[in-house]
Order: C-alpha cells, then sequence, then structure tokens
C-alpha cells in the first residue's frame, strides 16, 4: 500500500519551493509580486478567468473577474447587478403596506425575517413601534430566528456542498423543509409569506402551530448535531476553511460587514443585544463570536447561532401570550376583515388605507434589524402621505461582497468557492 | 445627542442645528464640500468607525436638488449619528468618504449609478447595479417608473456555444437533427 502523507495546505511558500525543487526549477514566491521583466518564463502571463454569473458556488447571479497567476488571485472585480429590478424605485410609487410583498424577494431565504424588519422600520416612521401587542412581538421574534435557522441550515447546506460534503445539504434542507411546512400553516405560503402587516400581523398563529414548532424543535437540535459531526472535525471541510479568507476586525469593521461575519471575526456586535427591538431584552440568549475570522469560525458562529435560536424560540413559545396581534387603531393598521364587513367605521378605515395607504409623518428614520445575513436595514424619507418619498434598503449581502475584491486576492483559485460560502450571500437582496 | 454637539461646537457655521426625530439625531452639513471633512473628524474624534450606509433623494423642484444622507454607527458607544448633506444639479458632485471608511466605495458607486452624483477622488466610480453604459439614472424623480427603452449591454460571448452545430444541438434557422442525420431518416412519418 503506497504511503499516506500528510499534505499540508497552509504553508504555501514551503510547498512551492518543494516542488521546484523537484522539477529542478528556481522556486518563486506567491506572496511577492511578480516581475515580468527579470523572470518572463516563471511568471507567464496573467489569466483572466470569468467565474459566474451562473455558477454553482456564486450561489445566484454572481460574477467574478478573476486575475490569476497561475493559481494565486492576483485581483478580483466582483460584477452584481444581475437580478437589480428596482425595488427602491417600486417603493416609491406604492404605499407602505403594499410594499410588504416585495420584502419577501429581497432575502428569499429569510422572507419572514425582512417582514419584520420592514414593518418594524414603518413602525418606527409612524411612533407605533411601542405599541405593538406582547403577542404581536413575541410571533414576531419567532419569525425571526425560525427564518434565522431556516437561512443558516440552507447557507451551511451549501457551503458544505461547495467545498465537497453533498451529504451535509441534503440532510440540512430536509430539515427546511419541515419549517416550510410550519410557514405555509402559520401564513398561508411556504416561501412568500407577506405576513406581518403595519401595526401587526396578518393573522394570529393557527391552533396546534405551537405544539407542531415544538416538535420541529426537537428534531432540528438533532439535525444540528448530526450536521456538525458531519463538518466540524471533518478534515477536508477544515483543510478547505481554517485559515482561508481570513478577516482582520479592523477589516471588518471598515467594510462594515454584519451579521455572523462581523462576529466571525471577532467582533462583538448583535443588533438584538446592542439596541433590542421587539421583546429580545426579555429572551436569555449568547452571541457567538469568532477568534480569527476565517471560513472555519464564520462556519462554527452560524452553527451556535441556529442552537441560540432554537433557544430563543422555546423561550417565546413558553412566555406566548394571548391576545391580539395588531393595534387596534383603525387609523394606521388595517382593521380586521369580519369587521370590515360588519361595520360602517372599519369600511371607511380599511377604504382609506388601501387607497391612499397610512398617512406618515414627514420625516427619516433609519431602522436596521439583526437579518440572518447580517444588518438589513431600512431607510424611509417621508413627506408625509402614504407613500414613501424615498425609500433605501441597506442589504446586508451587497456590503458583505464589498469586501471581495479585498479579500480575495492572495487565494488560491478554489478558495473562492470557500470565501464566497462563508459570507452566505443572498443576491436577491444584493441587487434588490 | 452629545456627540452631534461635539461635532457642532467643533465646525459651528459649518452645520446646522441637529435635529431629533424618533430617538435618532441628524444634522445637516450645510457645504458638501466639506462633507470628508466632517466624517473624518466623526470618525477619528468621535469614534464613529462604523459607515452603516450612504444614501440618496431626489428632492425634485427644490434647489438644490439632491441630499446624500450617511447613517454613521459607533462600535465602542453605540451611538447613531446621521448626517445629510445637498447637491446640487449642474454640479452633482461632492468629496467621496470611501478613503475613510472603504464600505462607502460600493455605496457611493450605488449612489453614482441610481442618482447620477459623482463622487470626486473615487478609487473607481462605474456604475454597479446597471451595465456600463446605460444612458439614464433611474432613482431621478423624472424617470417614469416603467423605465425607458436603451440599447441592451453588448453579449459578453459572441462566439458559438461548443456544441453548436454537433449531433445534439439544433440552432435556430439550422437544419434539425433529422435532417442533419441521414440515419433519422429511415422513421416513418
Amino acid at each position: 500500500m503506497a504511503e499516506v502523507h500528510d499534505i499540508e495546505f497552509k504553508d504555501m511558500p514551503a510547498r512551492f519551493s518543494a516542488a521546484a525543487s523537484v522539477a529542478g526549477v528556481k522556486p518563486i514566491s506567491p506572496s511577492s509580486t511578480p516581475s515580468p521583466e527579470s523572470e518572463p518564463d516563471l511568471e507567464g502571463e496573467k489569466m483572466i478567468l470569468n467565474m459566474g454569473p451562473s455558477h454553482p458556488a456564486t450561489h445566484g447571479v454572481l460574477r467574478l473577474i478573476l486575475e490569476l497567476d497561475g493559481e494565486i488571485i492576483t485581483k478580483a472585480q466582483p460584477d452584481i447587478g444581475f437580478l437589480h429590478r428596482g425595488d427602491e424605485k417600486i417603493a416609491e410609487n406604492m404605499t407602505y403596506t403594499q410594499f410588504i410583498p416585495y420584502t419577501d424577494r429581497l432575502d428569499y431565504l429569510a422572507p419572514l425575517a425582512n417582514n419584520v424588519a420592514y414593518a418594524l422600520a414603518v413602525e418606527k416612521l409612524h411612533g407605533i413601534d411601542k405599541q405593538l401587542p406582547e403577542r404581536c412581538q413575541y410571533i414576531r421574534v419567532i419569525c425571526c430566528e425560525l427564518a434565522r435557522i431556516s437561512s443558516h441550515l440552507l447557507g451551511l447546506g451549501a457551503f458544505a456542498m461547495d467545498v465537497g460534503a453533498l451529504t451535509v445539504f441534503l440532510h440540512t434542507f430536509t430539515e427546511r423543509e419541515k419549517l416550510y411546512n410550519l410557514y405555509e400553516s402559520m401564513t398561508g405560503a411556504r416561501f412568500t409569506t407577506s405576513y406581518t402587516r403595519i401595526g401587526g400581523l396578518s393573522r394570529d398563529l393557527p391552533p396546534g402551530w405551537v405544539e407542531q414548532c415544538r416538535q420541529f424543535l426537537k428534531e432540528v437540535v438533532v439535525n444540528i448535531d448530526e450536521s456538525e459531526t458531519f463538518l466540524t472535525r471533518n478534515r477536508i471541510f477544515v483543510d478547505r476553511t481554517r485559515d482561508i479568507g481570513v478577516i482582520s476586525k479592523a477589516d471588518a469593521i471598515d467594510y462594515a460587514l454584519s451579521g455572523p461575519n462581523l462576529r466571525g471575526s471577532g467582533v462583538d456586535f448583535d443588533l438584538r443585544k446592542a439596541h433590542p427591538y421587539l421583546v429580545y431584552d426579555r429572551l436569555k440568549f449568547e452571541v457567538p463570536i469568532g477568534s480569527v475570522g476565517d471560513c472555519y469560525d464564520r462556519y462554527l458562529v452560524r452553527m451556535e447561532e441556529m442552537r441560540q435560536s432554537v433557544r430563543i424560540v422555546h423561550q417565546c413559545l413558553d412566555q406566548l401570550p394571548g391576545g391580539p396581534v395588531s393595534i387596534p387603531d383603525g387609523k394606521t393598521v388595517l382593521p380586521p376583515k369580519e369587521k370590515v364587513l360588519t361595520s360602517m367605521e372599519e369600511l371607511i378605515h380599511q377604504f382609506i388605507l388601501v387607497t391612499q395607504g397610512e398617512n406618515a409623518p414627514a420625516g427619516e428614520v433609519y431602522f436596521g434589524a439583526e437579518n440572518p445575513k447580517g444588518e438589513l436595514g431600512f431607510y424611509i424619507n417621508s413627506k408625509g402621505g402614504g407613500v414613501p418619498h424615498r425609500m433605501k434598503i441597506r442589504s446586508p449581502s451587497f456590503v458583505n461582497l464589498s469586501i471581495l475584491s479585498h479579500l480575495l486576492p492572495g487565494h488560491m483559485m478554489s478558495d473562492t468557492v470557500s470565501i464566497l460560502g462563508s459570507l452566505d450571500f443572498v443576491m436577491g437582496e444584493c441587487d434588490r | 445627542m452629545e456627540q452631534a454637539q461635539k461635532l457642532k461646537e467643533t465646525f459651528g457655521e459649518l452645520l446646522a442645528e441637529p435635529t431629533e426625530f424618533r430617538g435618532e439625531t441628524s444634522i445637516k452639513v450645510l457645504d458638501a464640500e466639506r462633507i470628508a471633512e466632517v466624517c473624518d473628524f466623526a470618525k477619528k474624534e468621535l469614534g464613529f468607525d462604523y459607515l452603516i450606509d450612504v444614501s440618496s433623494v431626489d428632492n425634485l423642484g427644490e434647489d438644490p436638488r439632491f441630499a446624500v444622507v450617511y447613517e454613521l454607527y459607533g462600535m465602542e458607544h453605540h451611538a447613531h449619528l446621521r448626517l445629510t448633506t445637498v447637491v446640487g444639479e449642474e454640479k452633482s458632485e461632492l468629496p467621496t468618504v470611501s478613503g475613510i471608511w472603504r464600505t462607502a466605495d460600493w455605496h457611493e458607486r450605488e449612489i453614482y449609478d441610481m442618482m447620477g452624483i459623482r463622487f470626486r477622488g473615487h478609487p473607481d466610480l462605474r456604475r454597479i447595479l446597471m451595465w456600463e453604459g446605460y444612458p439614464y439614472f433611474p432613482l431621478r424623480k423624472d424617470f417614469p417608473l416603467a423605465g425607458k427603452p436603451t440599447d441592451l449591454p453588448e453579449v459578453a460571448f459572441t462566439k458559438a456555444a461548443p456544441l453548436e452545430g454537433g449531433p445534439f444541438v439544433t440552432s435556430a434557422g439550422a437544419k434539425d437533427r433529422i435532417a442533419r442525420e441521414p440515419r433519422g431518416k429511415t422513421f416513418e412519418k
């Protein structure tokens, strides 16, 4: 049987000189900038490689223009915008409530969390975010955390699949299917949930949903543990992610990364802790942070975040109070349907709200929520009336991807896949 | 609010009085040419090391027409501050802050792409969401929601796909598989 060699992936200059000594050529250093004048034969010419827009590892339509020296990336230029639909322009031309379905299509792996973030931003503008009924707040937290579990399950599965572990993807996808069943009974849709309304929710939880959710939480913990045994100590996975794509703390802040990518770099910042919205200040949970800032740390942070989300949902289900799910104010919040059909005043309110929109005060607000991908923020500039004058969506994927041209150079071509997988972006949100 | 007051004390007449709405503090920088200076001070002296977002507003009919909005945040003191400034249409240019926070790079490209406001000193001011050569600025208020017809961008790959003309691919207008493959004609119709 052939001797098994221990391959050291990290020490690239050593490997280069070892390979060069076998081949009998002068070693070159991958880190130093090539000088074509001195060694024209060895350096060769740079190759431009076009990765994407439809490449399995780009998770959507991201195009990377990579300049390669051999297998080392010397320059990377992301090209985005293939999924641009003009959401911000659309938002200026409709009422606040009408835009809710568009938020489903931002980060389409966590539509519920987008719905919540958007509703909270508009409620902040109206100044009604503190009046939300308790039950509504708890259900919204449940929405956010289930969305986080769902998004991380897919993100990790796809990440593992990109670096060669296909099983994890199938494994986590099975679990996500159960989540979609929960969404379906809660919102009526599996994917495009549009669950929140300005000042409340479109409907209450259906009977028996809490028990179904508890059952899911029991099962998902097992699934997370199993996925972890597939990956955390997996030699191939560790070799392909550890010390790859290291983002320093200073860089992470300078590039304004958010979410697991920021925390993976060791910055202890979570909007749920720093500026608790909804009822996050009443819930106990930890914020995992990384130490090195490499792909492996970002993976570990997501793994732990899912467990913390399970913990949060458990607490919410325990504390879930009764009562209404929407603010009982017909001037800003759509009245319940049965009242609209039987009572004159509610019918008038409904008519005004649907045709003209909620009359917002003039002013500008920014609200950022801790979404699975990072800080999803809405800047709303209102001149009064039912339509925003300008709405800017601060999408975490857009900001997280902006570090690529800084991060990729110096890595091997195949590391691109690990780095993209660990950044966990969604192009629907990036391009808006 | 505390940081806003410090900023106001330092720059005096350059800044308008800080305003508060829904618990957020906004300051208007009256001269857009000095926005980078104010941002630099806010980052280095007041600890606003995290630039959340840069956005732009088109106030069509007002003069100056455009507003640029910076959402600043400090990782140490967890305070938020909004800086706004205005730019006229004929000039539509202001200094970049991408040298202060590198995250501003893409935000400013997006503003250039969508609103047509240029950032002086930006390292790579190109369109980001629309394609290179697109003639309009779609987020301006005078651009219609339905869009305007334009030439499509040049197709990236104009050469024939590798399998085109081969036995498995039928190109539009060319002979189909049966016609190309003599043995296929044995079938009775």
